[in-house]
């Protein structure tokens, strides 16, 4: 009684297309993983090269200058137990792939989420994209990087971009069009150009919603880095991967700890950036 | 209000229609049809049909009409914040729905300044930096624009609160900011949107009256939107009656008040005519400025200046009332070298007691439209009525 329809060769299709790409822009992504792996490089030095009390100093620093004392000293407290169980390393690891992803993500997404708050047509088109994005099971975005990228942080930073994107550019568009009729009407009234209404208008009245999205995508590009370890990348992610292949919970909880409080402080101390522009 | 004046802005045949076939609804206005009518053959909404009107250079038009008339839609017409769907609004030989996006953008700038109903200042910037703004966006340079935002905050009297956020500021200071960044733009048209209209009663009078003093001054081309027939009579040159998108009178408000052109108008200002039963207690507003029996003239001269009269009651102690004195024989007597204004004293004024019925106040207003003074019966100065305040004071008891 069952029809037999064949079965869609829709894995086949995706497959052959990705092939075709890998192929085809070999040099760009070889190019892109090249400058990628030199910016994560120079990163992680960088942080590393700094003794570890001193960055926590200065993290403190930044925290309290940003909020106030109570995050100044849970985060100095908090990075000293991760600096205490030796996941020092793997920390900056990680932090460095957040730091990093987070910029190529932040820097994709303002310009296409200004577009899309322009734009009706664009705005159309990229909404069911985003939602695309952000519903896939984010494992899914490892499997293409690997060829694309190689085994490897560079391959993280790629599935990571793609991964916290969304919000970044959803808050972006939704903070350019809470703005104000009234007030897109006074900038016209006196003869603002497209350009001059965006940046004296409608980007610093949208910069706290813009920050909140940004926030998102630091939160996401993090919960991102520490799966990547399934592809290579170093950091937590790359102990808690350890620690179950030899099944010590032990030393999964450690990293796992770690990965919360390095989650803590950078979701206070974001947030805390957006209150005071808020206040301002 | 002189006759001679030039015409700043002709407005011609202008018609807005909102929905997707403007053509096929301004046909059914041709042939006679309504804007209900229309709503109903083809679900587009005719939001202005066939306006036409002059703008006189230095006058305040206002533009009255309840909402759904069509005056923000007008108004928005003329900057083309509302694209007309056609006619003609000619500025200076420009016609401006015919004007590309450049060429708007210059025009704006040039011709209109606005001020919006909700103040709509930018709540990121200062008091100082939002009065800056036009003149920014032009690319007028620092200490030029600055200089000319800090004059214009002068003139609305909100000097000091340069650094203030609009969110500190009162509703009513609020409005000065909004006043203040149209008029250092410094551009030939001031648009007001039903400026006043979400002030509170007592602080909206006192802005009419502000920006009476500030056009007398300033003599600026003002086209002033408001639903409010007392406010519209208060401070209109020429009033435009808009119902449905259509004029239905335009006039002066004595115009419109003794000659209402339709049934539509009469009903407005019905009750009017209540002149007999007010008196001159109703219409009298205090006296901002008196001067002195033994001030000099040059002291004068300053009160005179401050508060932009000119000319002043003089007073005893007491405040009774000894005459009037003329800003330019206190301007003679200062350059004679008079150290009293005794001699250039005078009462060639009308004076009338506080229960003086309205209607006989009309009469008094003599040509030099000096206001009538209101004496109880010591002669005490109890305050002025000025013409517009009369007119003002019969149409809002006709709505009560």
């Amino acid at each position: 009684m069952a029809i037999d329809i064949p079965r869609l060769p829709l894995g086949d299709w995706i497959e052959g297309g990705l092939d075709y790409l890998t192929t085809q822009f070999s040099a760009v992504t070889r190019g892109i993983s090249h400058v990628t792996q030199g910016g994560i490089n120079s990163l992680n030095d960088a942080l590393m090269w700094m003794p570890a009390w001193s960055l926590i100093a200065l993290i403190a620093l930044l925290c309290w200058r940003m909020s106030g004392v109570r995050l100044a000293v849970g985060s100095a407290l908090g990075l000293a137990l991760i600096w205490n169980l030796g996941l020092w390393d793997p920390m900056i690891e990680s932090l460095t792939l957040v730091v990093i992803a987070t910029l190529v993500a932040v820097v994709i997404a303002l310009p296409l989420g200004i577009l899309a708050a322009i734009s009706n047509r664009f705005y159309a088109i990229i909404m069911p994209v985003l939602d695309f994005m952000q519903t896939m099971p984010a494992f899914v975005y490892l499997i293409p990087a690997i060829p694309f990228f190689g085994i490897g942080s560079v391959s993280a930073i790629f599935a990571t971009v793609i991964f916290s994107m969304p919000p970044a550019i959803r808050f972006t568009t939704l903070g350019i069009r809470q703005v104000p009729k009234e007030l897109i009407e006074a900038a016209d009234a006196f003869g603002s150009t497209r350009s001059q209404k965006l940046v004296k208008v409608q980007l610093p009245l949208s910069l706290p919603t813009i920050m909140a999205g940004i926030n998102q995508t630091i939160m996401l590009a993090l919960s991102m880095v520490v799966i990547a370890a399934m592809i290579g990348a170093d950091g937590l992610g790359n102990e808690v991967w350890k620690a179950i292949q030899r099944l010590r919970p032990g030393d999964g909880f450690e990293a796992g700890i770690a990965v919360v409080i390095l989650a803590m402080v950078l979701d206070r101390l974001t947030q805390s950036f957006r209150k005071t522009k808020k206040a301002q | 209000m002189s006759e001679s004046q030039t015409t700043k802005i002709q407005v011609r045949g202008l018609s807005k229609v909102f929905g997707s076939q403007p053509k096929k609804a301004l046909e059914l206005r041709d042939q006679g049809l309504k804007r209900p009518e229309i709503l109903e053959k083809t679900g587009q909404t005719l939001g202005l049909s066939n306006i036409s009107f002059d703008v006189k250079e230095g006058e305040l038009l206002v533009i009255m009409g309840l909402s759904g008339s069509g005056k923000s839609t007008l108004i928005r017409c003329l900057n083309r914040l509302i694209e007309p769907t056609e006619g003609d609004i000619i500025i200076d030989g420009e016609n401006i729905p015919k004007l590309n996006e450049k060429e708007l953008l210059q025009c704006r700038r040039r011709h209109f300044s606005m001020v919006f109903q909700n103040f709509a200042l930018f709540p990121h910037r200062t008091v100082q930096n939002n009065a800056e703004y036009g003149l920014e966006i032009r690319g007028v340079d620092k200490a030029e624009r600055t200089q000319k935002a800090r004059d214009a905050l002068k003139q609305v009297g909100l000097d000091g609160w340069e650094d203030a956020m609009p969110s500190q500021l009162s509703g009513g200071m609020q409005q000065r900011v909004g006043l203040a960044r149209a008029l250092a733009n410094d551009s030939s048209v001031l648009l007001m949107d039903e400026a006043f209209s979400a002030l509170d009663p007592l602080i909206r009078k006192d802005m009419q009256q502000e920006l009476l003093e500030l056009q007398h001054r300033m003599k600026k081309t003002t086209i002033f939107i408001t639903h409010d027939l007392d406010e519209a009579l208060n401070i209109g040159d020429r009033i435009i009656l808009l119902k449905d998108g259509e004029i239905v009178q335009i006039g002066t408000p004595e115009d419109i008040l003794t000659n209402p052109a339709d049934e539509y108008v009469a009903r407005f200002i019905e009750g009017v005519d209540m002149s007999r039963i007010l008196t001159a207690r109703h219409a009298m507003r205090p006296v901002r400025a008196t001067a002195r029996e033994d001030d000099g003239p040059r002291t004068v001269l300053r009160k005179l200046s401050e508060n932009g009269l000119d000319s002043i009651y003089v007073t005893t102690r007491e405040r009774k009332l000894l005459g009037l004195v003329d800003a330019d024989a206190a301007d003679q007597a200062a350059k004679d070298g008079e150290q009293s204004i005794k001699a250039i004293l005078h009462d060639d004024f009308p004076r009338v007691g506080p229960d003086e019925p309205l209607n006989n106040l009309f009469a008094m207003f003599n040509e030099k439209s000096r206001p009538i003074a209101v004496v109880d019966e010591n002669q005490r100065l109890l305050g002025v009525v000025v013409k517009g305040a009369v007119l003002a004071e019969l149409a809002e008891s006709g709505e009560r």
